[in-house]
Protein backbone atom coordinates (compact mmCIF):
# COMPACT_ATOMS: atom_id res chain seq x y z
CA UNK A 1 0.00 0.00 0.00
CA UNK A 2 0.95 3.56 -0.89
CA UNK A 3 1.56 6.01 2.09
CA UNK A 4 1.25 9.88 1.18
CA UNK A 5 0.78 13.13 3.66
CA UNK A 6 -2.54 14.99 3.49
CA UNK A 7 -0.25 17.99 4.22
CA UNK A 8 1.64 17.39 0.87
CA UNK A 9 -1.33 17.64 -0.80
CA UNK A 10 -2.47 21.04 0.85
CA UNK A 11 0.67 22.36 -0.52
CA UNK A 12 0.66 20.55 -3.78
CA UNK A 13 -2.69 22.11 -4.22
CA UNK A 14 -1.43 25.95 -3.70
CA UNK A 15 1.67 25.52 -6.38
CA UNK A 16 -1.04 24.24 -9.14
CA UNK A 17 -3.26 27.44 -7.58
CA UNK A 18 -0.52 29.93 -7.83
CA UNK A 19 0.51 29.63 -11.37
CA UNK A 20 -3.06 30.45 -12.28
CA UNK A 21 -4.68 32.77 -9.50
CA UNK A 22 -2.70 35.96 -9.25
CA UNK A 23 -4.37 37.03 -5.90
CA UNK A 24 -3.56 34.08 -4.06
CA UNK A 25 -1.52 34.47 -1.10
CA UNK A 26 -0.24 32.14 1.70
CA UNK A 27 0.24 32.61 5.35
CA UNK A 28 1.72 30.48 7.85
CA UNK A 29 2.63 31.31 11.54
CA UNK A 30 6.05 29.54 12.25
CA UNK A 31 5.18 26.23 11.42
CA UNK A 32 5.99 26.57 7.99
CA UNK A 33 8.00 23.33 7.33
CA UNK A 34 5.75 21.62 9.30
CA UNK A 35 2.86 22.22 7.29
CA UNK A 36 4.66 21.95 3.81
CA UNK A 37 4.25 25.93 2.52
CA UNK A 38 7.95 26.47 3.19
CA UNK A 39 7.61 24.88 -0.43
CA UNK A 40 5.53 27.26 -0.93
CA UNK A 41 7.58 30.27 -0.07
CA UNK A 42 10.43 28.70 -2.11
CA UNK A 43 8.70 29.03 -5.01
CA UNK A 44 6.89 32.20 -4.41
CA UNK A 45 8.52 34.21 -1.66
CA UNK A 46 6.62 37.22 -2.28
CA UNK A 47 3.37 36.01 -1.99
CA UNK A 48 4.41 34.18 1.39
CA UNK A 49 3.94 35.67 5.08
CA UNK A 50 5.60 34.26 8.01
CA UNK A 51 3.36 35.82 10.40
CA UNK A 52 5.38 34.06 13.05
CA UNK A 53 3.98 32.68 16.73
CA UNK A 54 0.65 34.60 16.25
CA UNK A 55 -2.11 32.60 14.92
CA UNK A 56 -4.64 35.10 16.37
CA UNK A 57 -3.63 38.14 14.34
CA UNK A 58 -2.55 35.90 11.37
CA UNK A 59 -6.10 34.93 10.79
CA UNK A 60 -7.46 38.88 11.32
CA UNK A 61 -4.56 39.47 8.72
CA UNK A 62 -5.97 37.13 5.86
CA UNK A 63 -9.66 38.54 6.82
CA UNK A 64 -7.85 42.36 6.28
CA UNK A 65 -6.24 40.87 3.04
CA UNK A 66 -9.11 38.93 1.75
CA UNK A 67 -11.21 42.67 2.32
CA UNK A 68 -8.70 44.32 -0.15
CA UNK A 69 -9.66 41.35 -2.92
CA UNK A 70 -6.95 38.75 -2.09
CA UNK A 71 -7.20 34.90 -2.05
CA UNK A 72 -5.97 33.84 1.48
CA UNK A 73 -4.65 30.72 2.87
CA UNK A 74 -4.12 30.71 6.32
CA UNK A 75 -2.00 27.73 7.53
CA UNK A 76 -1.09 26.53 10.55
CA UNK A 77 -1.69 23.62 13.00
CA UNK A 78 -5.50 22.94 13.50
CA UNK A 79 -5.38 23.29 17.24
CA UNK A 80 -4.26 26.62 16.91
CA UNK A 81 -6.67 27.59 13.91
CA UNK A 82 -9.54 27.33 15.93
CA UNK A 83 -8.68 26.91 19.95
CA UNK A 84 -5.54 29.79 20.35
CA UNK A 85 -7.36 31.71 17.44
CA UNK A 86 -10.83 30.78 17.88
CA UNK A 87 -12.25 34.38 18.21
CA UNK A 88 -10.37 35.32 15.39
CA UNK A 89 -11.94 32.32 12.85
CA UNK A 90 -15.37 33.63 14.11
CA UNK A 91 -15.34 36.90 14.20
CA UNK A 92 -13.08 38.19 11.32
CA UNK A 93 -13.73 35.64 9.31
CA UNK A 94 -16.93 33.52 9.44
CA UNK A 95 -19.07 36.36 10.87
CA UNK A 96 -18.40 38.47 7.75
CA UNK A 97 -18.25 35.46 5.15
CA UNK A 98 -15.00 36.73 3.92
CA UNK A 99 -13.25 34.46 1.52
CA UNK A 100 -10.25 33.07 3.79
CA UNK A 101 -9.32 29.39 3.68
CA UNK A 102 -7.55 27.89 6.70
CA UNK A 103 -5.48 25.30 5.70
CA UNK A 104 -5.46 23.51 9.18
CA UNK A 105 -2.72 21.06 9.28
CA UNK A 106 -1.12 17.71 12.38
CA UNK A 107 -5.46 17.56 12.82
CA UNK A 108 -6.39 13.95 14.86
CA UNK A 109 -4.36 12.01 16.97
CA UNK A 110 -2.39 10.74 14.66
CA UNK A 111 -0.41 14.21 15.14
CA UNK A 112 1.41 11.85 17.48
CA UNK A 113 4.36 12.33 20.11
CA UNK A 114 3.59 15.70 20.42
CA UNK A 115 0.75 14.42 23.17
CA UNK A 116 -2.64 16.08 23.58
CA UNK A 117 -1.88 19.93 23.61
CA UNK A 118 -1.56 19.98 19.77
CA UNK A 119 -3.45 16.36 19.12
CA UNK A 120 -7.01 18.59 17.64
CA UNK A 121 -9.87 15.72 17.89
CA UNK A 122 -12.17 19.30 18.83
CA UNK A 123 -11.77 21.28 15.35
CA UNK A 124 -14.11 20.01 13.47
CA UNK A 125 -16.90 20.41 16.27
CA UNK A 126 -15.77 24.03 16.32
CA UNK A 127 -15.40 25.14 12.62
CA UNK A 128 -18.25 23.28 11.78
CA UNK A 129 -20.52 25.30 14.81
CA UNK A 130 -20.01 28.82 13.05
CA UNK A 131 -22.20 29.74 10.59
CA UNK A 132 -21.00 30.43 6.64
CA UNK A 133 -18.40 28.37 7.50
CA UNK A 134 -17.29 25.33 5.22
CA UNK A 135 -15.56 22.61 6.32
CA UNK A 136 -13.51 19.91 4.30
CA UNK A 137 -11.81 16.96 5.76
CA UNK A 138 -9.91 14.93 2.77
CA UNK A 139 -9.49 11.19 3.17
CA UNK A 140 -5.60 11.09 1.35
CA UNK A 141 -3.19 12.90 -0.24
CA UNK A 142 -5.41 13.27 -3.83
CA UNK A 143 -8.19 14.55 -2.05
CA UNK A 144 -6.75 16.87 -0.28
CA UNK A 145 -4.95 18.44 -3.43
CA UNK A 146 -8.84 18.33 -4.76
CA UNK A 147 -9.99 19.96 -1.19
CA UNK A 148 -7.55 22.49 -1.67
CA UNK A 149 -8.34 23.44 -5.40
CA UNK A 150 -12.31 23.35 -4.66
CA UNK A 151 -11.33 26.03 -2.04
CA UNK A 152 -10.07 28.39 -3.87
CA UNK A 153 -12.72 28.07 -6.57
CA UNK A 154 -15.59 28.29 -3.48
CA UNK A 155 -16.15 31.89 -2.16
CA UNK A 156 -16.83 31.97 1.31
CA UNK A 157 -14.54 30.96 4.21
CA UNK A 158 -13.52 26.76 4.09
CA UNK A 159 -12.07 25.12 6.92
CA UNK A 160 -9.87 22.24 5.37
CA UNK A 161 -8.33 19.69 7.95
CA UNK A 162 -5.00 17.88 7.12
CA UNK A 163 -3.03 15.56 9.07
CA UNK A 164 0.77 14.84 9.89
CA UNK A 165 1.32 11.58 9.33
CA UNK A 166 1.22 9.82 5.77
CA UNK A 167 -1.76 7.95 5.75
CA UNK A 168 -2.72 5.27 3.00
CA UNK A 169 -3.62 6.41 -0.90
CA UNK A 170 -7.07 5.06 -1.58
CA UNK A 171 -7.63 4.98 -5.12
CA UNK A 172 -11.61 5.35 -5.24
CA UNK A 173 -11.47 8.77 -3.68
CA UNK A 174 -10.19 9.74 -6.75
CA UNK A 175 -13.08 10.61 -8.98
CA UNK A 176 -14.41 13.59 -9.02
CA UNK A 177 -14.90 15.88 -5.67
CA UNK A 178 -17.49 18.55 -5.04
CA UNK A 179 -18.30 20.16 -1.94
CA UNK A 180 -21.47 18.63 -0.21
CA UNK A 181 -21.07 15.74 -2.07
CA UNK A 182 -20.44 12.43 0.22
CA UNK A 183 -19.27 9.40 -1.82
CA UNK A 184 -20.13 6.33 -2.28
CA UNK A 185 -17.61 3.71 -1.93
CA UNK A 186 -18.97 0.60 -1.62
CA UNK A 187 -23.02 -0.02 -2.23
CA UNK A 188 -24.63 -2.57 0.36
CA UNK A 189 -28.06 -3.20 2.00
CA UNK A 190 -27.26 -4.36 6.09
CA UNK A 191 -25.50 -1.20 6.96
CA UNK A 192 -23.59 1.67 6.11
CA UNK A 193 -20.10 2.70 7.25
CA UNK A 194 -19.41 6.28 7.14
CA UNK A 195 -16.30 7.31 7.10
CA UNK A 196 -14.21 11.09 6.85
CA UNK A 197 -10.97 12.16 6.80
CA UNK A 198 -7.86 9.24 7.02
CA UNK A 199 -10.15 6.88 8.74
CA UNK A 200 -11.48 5.68 5.25
CA UNK A 201 -9.06 3.18 5.27
CA UNK A 202 -10.19 1.64 8.18
CA UNK A 203 -13.59 1.81 7.13
CA UNK A 204 -12.81 0.18 3.72
CA UNK A 205 -10.64 -2.75 5.70
CA UNK A 206 -13.81 -3.09 7.83
CA UNK A 207 -16.55 -3.58 5.17
CA UNK A 208 -14.02 -6.10 3.67
CA UNK A 209 -13.83 -8.23 6.93
CA UNK A 210 -17.98 -7.99 7.10
CA UNK A 211 -17.78 -8.61 3.52
CA UNK A 212 -15.88 -11.78 4.39
CA UNK A 213 -18.60 -12.53 6.60
CA UNK A 214 -21.77 -12.38 4.24
CA UNK A 215 -22.46 -8.75 5.62
CA UNK A 216 -23.25 -6.20 2.52
CA UNK A 217 -22.62 -3.24 3.88
CA UNK A 218 -22.07 -0.10 1.90
CA UNK A 219 -19.22 2.67 2.54
CA UNK A 220 -20.00 6.23 2.32
CA UNK A 221 -16.98 8.82 2.24
CA UNK A 222 -17.82 12.34 3.78
CA UNK A 223 -14.82 14.93 3.14
CA UNK A 224 -16.99 17.51 3.60
CA UNK A 225 -18.68 17.80 7.23
CA UNK A 226 -20.29 20.95 6.37
CA UNK A 227 -22.67 21.15 4.38
CA UNK A 228 -23.42 17.51 5.31
CA UNK A 229 -24.34 15.45 2.33
CA UNK A 230 -28.15 14.95 3.88
CA UNK A 231 -29.05 12.96 0.58
CA UNK A 232 -26.49 10.30 1.42
CA UNK A 233 -27.43 10.35 4.72
CA UNK A 234 -31.04 9.64 4.13
CA UNK A 235 -30.51 7.09 1.63
CA UNK A 236 -28.21 4.98 3.86
CA UNK A 237 -30.41 5.33 7.36
CA UNK A 238 -33.50 4.24 4.96
CA UNK A 239 -31.91 1.25 2.96
CA UNK A 240 -29.74 0.10 5.66
CA UNK A 241 -31.23 0.97 8.76
CA UNK A 242 -27.97 0.73 10.40
CA UNK A 243 -25.11 3.62 10.58
CA UNK A 244 -21.71 3.79 11.73
CA UNK A 245 -19.49 6.85 11.82
CA UNK A 246 -15.91 6.59 11.75
CA UNK A 247 -13.60 9.85 12.34
CA UNK A 248 -10.46 10.81 13.80
CA UNK A 249 -12.01 13.15 16.05
CA UNK A 250 -13.86 13.82 19.38
CA UNK A 251 -17.02 11.87 18.99
CA UNK A 252 -18.36 15.01 20.16
CA UNK A 253 -19.12 17.63 18.02
CA UNK A 254 -17.88 15.55 14.85
CA UNK A 255 -19.30 13.52 11.97
CA UNK A 256 -20.91 11.00 14.06
CA UNK A 257 -22.96 13.83 15.47
CA UNK A 258 -23.49 15.25 12.47
CA UNK A 259 -25.16 12.23 10.81
CA UNK A 260 -26.84 11.93 14.19
CA UNK A 261 -28.82 14.93 13.55
CA UNK A 262 -29.80 14.33 10.27
CA UNK A 263 -30.99 10.88 10.61
CA UNK A 264 -32.59 11.82 14.27
CA UNK A 265 -34.95 14.48 12.24
CA UNK A 266 -35.36 12.80 9.03
CA UNK A 267 -35.05 8.99 9.26
CA UNK A 268 -34.51 7.73 12.91
CA UNK A 269 -32.40 4.92 13.16
CA UNK A 270 -29.11 3.33 15.05
CA UNK A 271 -25.89 5.48 14.56
CA UNK A 272 -22.93 4.40 16.36
CA UNK A 273 -19.30 6.67 16.72
CA UNK A 274 -16.26 5.61 16.51
CA UNK A 275 -13.78 8.42 17.14
CA UNK A 276 -11.94 9.73 20.21
CA UNK A 277 -14.23 8.83 23.30
CA UNK A 278 -14.48 12.56 25.10
CA UNK A 279 -11.21 11.92 26.12
CA UNK A 280 -7.71 13.44 25.40
CA UNK A 281 -5.16 11.77 23.84
CA UNK A 282 -1.36 11.48 25.05
CA UNK A 283 2.17 10.60 23.07
CA UNK A 284 2.52 7.69 21.28
CA UNK A 285 3.20 6.88 17.07
CA UNK A 286 0.12 7.74 15.38
CA UNK A 287 0.06 3.68 14.60
CA UNK A 288 0.15 2.76 18.65
CA UNK A 289 -2.69 5.50 18.92
CA UNK A 290 -4.92 4.43 17.09
CA UNK A 291 -5.00 0.86 19.01
CA UNK A 292 -5.11 2.66 21.92
CA UNK A 293 -8.25 5.35 21.29
CA UNK A 294 -10.45 2.43 19.10
CA UNK A 295 -10.05 3.85 15.54
CA UNK A 296 -9.70 0.85 13.52
CA UNK A 297 -10.98 -1.65 10.92
CA UNK A 298 -11.65 -3.86 14.25
CA UNK A 299 -13.55 -1.31 16.28
CA UNK A 300 -15.51 -0.52 13.58
CA UNK A 301 -16.51 -4.57 12.56
CA UNK A 302 -17.38 -4.42 16.25
CA UNK A 303 -19.82 -1.41 16.33
CA UNK A 304 -20.87 -3.06 13.29
CA UNK A 305 -21.22 -6.21 14.45
CA UNK A 306 -23.79 -4.98 17.88
CA UNK A 307 -25.77 -3.50 15.02
CA UNK A 308 -26.26 -6.53 13.19
CA UNK A 309 -26.49 -9.29 16.17
CA UNK A 310 -27.03 -7.76 19.51
CA UNK A 311 -30.79 -8.77 20.51
CA UNK A 312 -31.20 -4.91 22.13
CA UNK A 313 -30.72 -3.54 18.28
CA UNK A 314 -32.41 -5.94 16.43
CA UNK A 315 -35.63 -5.81 18.35
CA UNK A 316 -36.18 -2.28 19.14
CA UNK A 317 -35.58 -1.72 14.92
CA UNK B 1 -14.68 63.65 -2.56
CA UNK B 2 -14.90 65.37 0.33
CA UNK B 3 -13.33 68.84 1.13
CA UNK B 4 -11.76 69.56 3.59
CA UNK B 5 -13.59 71.89 6.71
CA UNK B 6 -12.00 74.17 8.48
CA UNK B 7 -12.00 73.82 12.32
CA UNK B 8 -14.90 75.94 12.94
CA UNK B 9 -16.85 73.58 10.68
CA UNK B 10 -15.36 70.59 12.21
CA UNK B 11 -16.65 72.21 15.73
CA UNK B 12 -20.14 72.63 14.06
CA UNK B 13 -19.99 68.77 13.28
CA UNK B 14 -18.71 67.21 16.30
CA UNK B 15 -21.56 68.75 18.27
CA UNK B 16 -24.20 67.44 15.79
CA UNK B 17 -22.56 63.82 16.19
CA UNK B 18 -22.72 63.98 19.76
CA UNK B 19 -26.37 65.11 19.85
CA UNK B 20 -26.98 62.18 17.51
CA UNK B 21 -24.71 59.59 19.50
CA UNK B 22 -26.63 60.61 22.36
CA UNK B 23 -30.04 59.92 20.43
CA UNK B 24 -29.26 57.07 19.32
CA UNK B 25 -28.22 55.08 22.47
CA UNK B 26 -31.38 56.95 24.28
CA UNK B 27 -33.49 55.60 21.51
CA UNK B 28 -32.05 52.09 21.80
CA UNK B 29 -31.90 52.04 25.13
CA UNK B 30 -28.67 50.33 24.63
CA UNK B 31 -25.11 51.60 23.42
CA UNK B 32 -22.09 53.14 24.69
CA UNK B 33 -21.87 56.64 24.60
CA UNK B 34 -18.93 57.47 26.70
CA UNK B 35 -16.34 56.25 23.96
CA UNK B 36 -18.46 57.66 21.28
CA UNK B 37 -18.04 61.47 22.87
CA UNK B 38 -14.61 60.92 23.79
CA UNK B 39 -13.53 59.94 20.09
CA UNK B 40 -15.96 62.24 18.36
CA UNK B 41 -12.90 64.91 17.24
CA UNK B 42 -10.92 62.46 16.25
CA UNK B 43 -13.89 60.74 14.04
CA UNK B 44 -14.86 64.29 12.95
CA UNK B 45 -11.36 65.44 11.91
CA UNK B 46 -10.84 62.09 9.96
CA UNK B 47 -14.16 62.02 7.61
CA UNK B 48 -14.57 65.82 7.38
CA UNK B 49 -10.72 67.35 7.10
CA UNK B 50 -7.95 64.24 6.78
CA UNK B 51 -9.60 60.87 4.95
CA UNK B 52 -9.91 61.18 0.92
CA UNK B 53 -13.47 58.64 0.67
CA UNK B 54 -16.78 59.23 -1.74
CA UNK B 55 -19.85 58.35 -0.31
CA UNK B 56 -21.23 58.21 -3.43
CA UNK B 57 -18.58 55.59 -4.44
CA UNK B 58 -18.15 53.54 -1.15
CA UNK B 59 -15.89 51.22 -2.48
CA UNK B 60 -13.32 53.55 -4.69
CA UNK B 61 -10.25 51.74 -4.44
CA UNK B 62 -8.00 55.19 -4.03
CA UNK B 63 -9.99 55.98 -0.91
CA UNK B 64 -8.48 55.96 2.42
CA UNK B 65 -10.18 53.38 5.38
CA UNK B 66 -11.28 53.93 8.82
CA UNK B 67 -11.30 50.99 10.88
CA UNK B 68 -13.31 51.06 14.57
CA UNK B 69 -11.43 48.52 16.31
CA UNK B 70 -12.96 49.83 19.66
CA UNK B 71 -16.13 48.13 17.93
CA UNK B 72 -18.71 48.76 20.55
CA UNK B 73 -18.55 52.92 19.90
CA UNK B 74 -20.64 52.36 16.53
CA UNK B 75 -22.74 55.57 17.53
CA UNK B 76 -20.06 57.92 16.45
CA UNK B 77 -19.02 56.58 13.58
CA UNK B 78 -22.71 55.45 12.27
CA UNK B 79 -23.76 59.03 12.79
CA UNK B 80 -20.76 60.03 10.64
CA UNK B 81 -21.45 57.59 7.96
CA UNK B 82 -25.14 59.00 8.02
CA UNK B 83 -23.88 62.63 8.38
CA UNK B 84 -22.02 61.88 5.52
CA UNK B 85 -24.46 60.21 3.14
CA UNK B 86 -23.21 56.54 3.02
CA UNK B 87 -26.93 55.42 4.45
CA UNK B 88 -30.24 57.45 5.33
CA UNK B 89 -29.98 59.35 8.36
CA UNK B 90 -33.63 57.82 9.03
CA UNK B 91 -31.52 54.37 9.54
CA UNK B 92 -30.11 55.67 12.67
CA UNK B 93 -33.53 54.93 14.14
CA UNK B 94 -32.49 51.68 14.02
CA UNK B 95 -29.87 51.09 15.34
CA UNK B 96 -29.31 47.66 17.64
CA UNK B 97 -32.73 46.89 16.58
CA UNK B 98 -33.77 43.68 14.56
CA UNK B 99 -33.52 44.07 10.84
CA UNK B 100 -31.48 46.79 11.05
CA UNK B 101 -28.08 46.79 8.61
CA UNK B 102 -26.47 48.72 12.09
CA UNK B 103 -25.18 46.20 14.79
CA UNK B 104 -24.14 46.78 17.96
CA UNK B 105 -20.83 46.69 16.70
CA UNK B 106 -19.69 47.47 12.78
CA UNK B 107 -20.46 44.53 10.30
CA UNK B 108 -18.94 45.41 7.04
CA UNK B 109 -21.13 43.25 4.87
CA UNK B 110 -24.01 45.10 5.67
CA UNK B 111 -23.37 48.71 6.25
CA UNK B 112 -21.91 50.96 3.48
CA UNK B 113 -19.05 52.97 4.68
CA UNK B 114 -17.86 50.36 7.46
CA UNK B 115 -14.44 48.58 6.26
CA UNK B 116 -14.37 45.88 8.61
CA UNK B 117 -16.08 44.04 11.06
CA UNK B 118 -15.00 44.64 14.39
CA UNK B 119 -16.20 43.75 18.41
CA UNK B 120 -14.51 41.45 19.48
CA UNK B 121 -11.56 43.55 21.38
CA UNK B 122 -7.91 43.35 19.70
CA UNK B 123 -8.85 42.45 15.87
CA UNK B 124 -8.90 46.44 14.35
CA UNK B 125 -4.83 46.58 13.90
CA UNK B 126 -4.78 42.77 12.30
CA UNK B 127 -7.04 43.37 10.02
CA UNK B 128 -5.90 46.97 8.79
CA UNK B 129 -2.05 45.75 9.02
CA UNK B 130 -3.68 42.65 6.91
CA UNK B 131 -5.44 45.65 4.85
CA UNK B 132 -2.50 47.74 4.57
CA UNK B 133 -0.11 44.84 3.38
CA UNK B 134 -2.84 44.47 0.51
CA UNK B 135 -2.14 47.57 -0.81
CA UNK B 136 1.53 47.74 -0.46
CA UNK B 137 1.13 44.54 -2.40
CA UNK B 138 -1.56 46.07 -5.06
CA UNK B 139 1.30 49.38 -4.84
CA UNK B 140 -1.74 51.59 -3.95
CA UNK B 141 -1.18 54.89 -1.94
CA UNK B 142 -3.93 55.07 0.77
CA UNK B 143 -3.94 55.35 4.62
CA UNK B 144 -5.58 52.80 7.20
CA UNK B 145 -7.09 54.81 10.06
CA UNK B 146 -7.47 52.59 12.69
CA UNK B 147 -8.88 53.62 16.31
CA UNK B 148 -8.61 51.47 19.16
CA UNK B 149 -9.59 51.77 23.09
CA UNK B 150 -6.77 51.82 25.33
CA UNK B 151 -8.70 49.51 27.24
CA UNK B 152 -8.72 47.31 24.22
CA UNK B 153 -4.87 46.97 24.02
CA UNK B 154 -4.40 44.96 26.88
CA UNK B 155 -5.53 42.44 24.49
CA UNK B 156 -2.34 40.44 23.09
CA UNK B 157 -3.69 40.30 19.67
CA UNK B 158 -2.75 43.85 19.03
CA UNK B 159 0.97 43.44 20.29
CA UNK B 160 1.27 40.70 17.73
CA UNK B 161 -0.59 43.11 15.41
CA UNK B 162 2.08 45.60 16.49
CA UNK B 163 5.04 43.42 15.39
CA UNK B 164 3.60 42.47 12.26
CA UNK B 165 2.98 46.42 11.57
CA UNK B 166 6.60 47.16 12.21
CA UNK B 167 7.79 43.49 10.14
CA UNK B 168 6.27 44.72 7.10
CA UNK B 169 7.00 48.40 7.80
CA UNK B 170 3.19 49.51 7.13
CA UNK B 171 3.62 53.46 6.77
CA UNK B 172 0.14 53.15 5.85
CA UNK B 173 -1.34 52.32 9.18
CA UNK B 174 -1.90 55.38 11.14
CA UNK B 175 -3.45 54.03 14.50
CA UNK B 176 -5.03 56.29 17.73
CA UNK B 177 -5.58 55.11 21.09
CA UNK B 178 -8.48 56.37 22.12
CA UNK B 179 -6.00 57.42 25.98
CA UNK B 180 -9.49 57.97 28.17
CA UNK B 181 -7.76 56.04 31.04
CA UNK B 182 -11.17 54.59 31.62
CA UNK B 183 -12.23 50.97 30.70
CA UNK B 184 -15.48 49.13 31.83
CA UNK B 185 -14.41 48.20 35.80
CA UNK B 186 -12.49 51.68 36.02
CA UNK B 187 -9.46 53.18 35.85
CA UNK B 188 -7.39 51.76 33.12
CA UNK B 189 -3.96 51.87 35.59
CA UNK B 190 -5.75 50.26 38.42
CA UNK B 191 -7.47 47.31 36.35
CA UNK B 192 -4.51 46.38 34.30
CA UNK B 193 -1.78 49.30 33.92
CA UNK B 194 -0.86 50.65 30.42
CA UNK B 195 1.51 53.42 31.37
CA UNK B 196 3.89 54.55 30.45
CA UNK B 197 2.64 54.29 27.17
CA UNK B 198 4.71 55.77 24.61
CA UNK B 199 7.95 53.74 25.10
CA UNK B 200 5.78 50.18 24.53
CA UNK B 201 4.98 51.47 20.94
CA UNK B 202 8.28 53.12 20.06
CA UNK B 203 9.86 49.71 21.16
CA UNK B 204 7.18 48.24 18.66
CA UNK B 205 8.93 49.74 16.21
CA UNK B 206 6.17 52.68 15.71
CA UNK B 207 6.35 56.04 15.05
CA UNK B 208 4.68 57.67 18.19
CA UNK B 209 3.44 60.77 19.07
CA UNK B 210 1.22 61.77 21.99
CA UNK B 211 -1.57 64.36 21.49
CA UNK B 212 -4.74 65.85 22.62
CA UNK B 213 -7.52 63.92 21.11
CA UNK B 214 -10.01 66.21 22.00
CA UNK B 215 -8.20 69.18 20.11
CA UNK B 216 -8.74 69.35 16.04
CA UNK B 217 -5.66 71.40 14.88
CA UNK B 218 -3.41 68.52 16.79
CA UNK B 219 -5.14 65.40 15.86
CA UNK B 220 -4.76 67.11 11.88
CA UNK B 221 -0.96 67.63 12.57
CA UNK B 222 -0.45 64.53 14.27
CA UNK B 223 -1.67 62.65 10.85
CA UNK B 224 0.82 65.00 8.82
CA UNK B 225 3.60 63.92 10.83
CA UNK B 226 2.51 60.56 11.18
CA UNK B 227 2.48 60.63 7.16
CA UNK B 228 6.11 61.81 6.53
CA UNK B 229 6.96 59.15 8.97
CA UNK B 230 8.25 56.85 6.39
CA UNK B 231 9.13 53.11 6.93
CA UNK B 232 7.13 52.65 9.70
CA UNK B 233 3.46 51.91 11.52
CA UNK B 234 2.23 55.22 13.14
CA UNK B 235 0.41 55.45 16.42
CA UNK B 236 -1.11 58.49 17.60
CA UNK B 237 -2.23 58.57 21.64
CA UNK B 238 -4.71 60.77 21.63
CA UNK B 239 -5.43 61.86 25.45
CA UNK B 240 -8.95 62.42 25.64
CA UNK B 241 -12.23 62.85 27.79
CA UNK B 242 -14.48 60.04 27.86
CA UNK B 243 -17.72 61.52 27.78
CA UNK B 244 -16.58 64.47 26.17
CA UNK B 245 -19.03 67.31 25.82
CA UNK B 246 -22.16 66.47 28.43
CA UNK B 247 -20.86 67.55 31.63
CA UNK B 248 -22.35 64.73 33.86
CA UNK B 249 -20.55 62.34 31.27
CA UNK B 250 -17.16 62.99 31.31
CA UNK B 251 -14.51 60.97 32.91
CA UNK B 252 -17.29 58.45 34.07
CA UNK B 253 -16.89 55.27 34.09
CA UNK B 254 -20.12 54.22 34.52
CA UNK B 255 -20.75 56.01 31.12
CA UNK B 256 -19.37 52.96 29.29
CA UNK B 257 -22.29 51.47 28.01
CA UNK B 258 -25.36 52.35 30.06
CA UNK B 259 -27.82 54.46 28.18
CA UNK B 260 -29.33 57.53 29.28
CA UNK B 261 -32.77 57.82 31.21
CA UNK B 262 -35.29 60.39 29.57
CA UNK B 263 -34.44 63.46 32.09
CA UNK B 264 -30.66 62.71 31.19
CA UNK B 265 -31.24 62.50 27.62
CA UNK B 266 -32.82 66.15 27.41
CA UNK B 267 -30.27 67.52 30.01
CA UNK B 268 -27.08 66.28 27.57
CA UNK B 269 -28.84 67.56 24.41
CA UNK B 270 -29.86 70.78 26.24
CA UNK B 271 -26.58 70.92 27.28
CA UNK B 272 -24.75 70.81 23.82
CA UNK B 273 -27.09 72.79 21.99
CA UNK B 274 -26.08 75.46 24.98
CA UNK B 275 -22.65 75.00 24.18
CA UNK B 276 -22.86 76.55 20.17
Amino acid sequence: MEYKQTRMGYVDGLLELARSTPNLVVLDADVAKATKTAEFEAVYPDRFFNCGVQEQNMLSVAAGLALEGFLPFASTFGVFATCRAGDQLRNSIAYPKLNVKIGATHCGISTGGDGASHQSIEDIAIARSFPNMTVLVPGDYEEAKQCTLAAARFKGPVYLRFGRDAYPVVKELHAKFEIGKGKLLRNGNDLTIITTGVMVSEGLIAADILAGENYDVRVVHMPTIKPIDRDAIVASAIETKRIVTVEEHSVIGGLGEAVAGVVSEMCPCFVKRIGVKDVFGESGEANELFDKYGLRAANIVDAAKQLLETEIYIERK
Amino acid sequence: MNKKADINVLKAKAREIRKEIITMVYRANSGHVGGSLGATDIVVALYYHIMKHDATNPMWAQRDRFILSKGHCTPVIYAALADCNYFPAEDLKTFRRPGTHLQGHPFQPKTPGIEASTGTLGLGISTGAGMALGAKIKNERHYYYILCGDGEIQEGQVWEAAMFANKYKLDNVIAFVDRNYLQTDGNSEKVMPLDPLKPKWESFGWHVQEIDGNDFAEIINAVDEAKRATGKPSMIIARTVKGKGVSFMENEASWHGTPPKKVEYEKAIKELDDGV
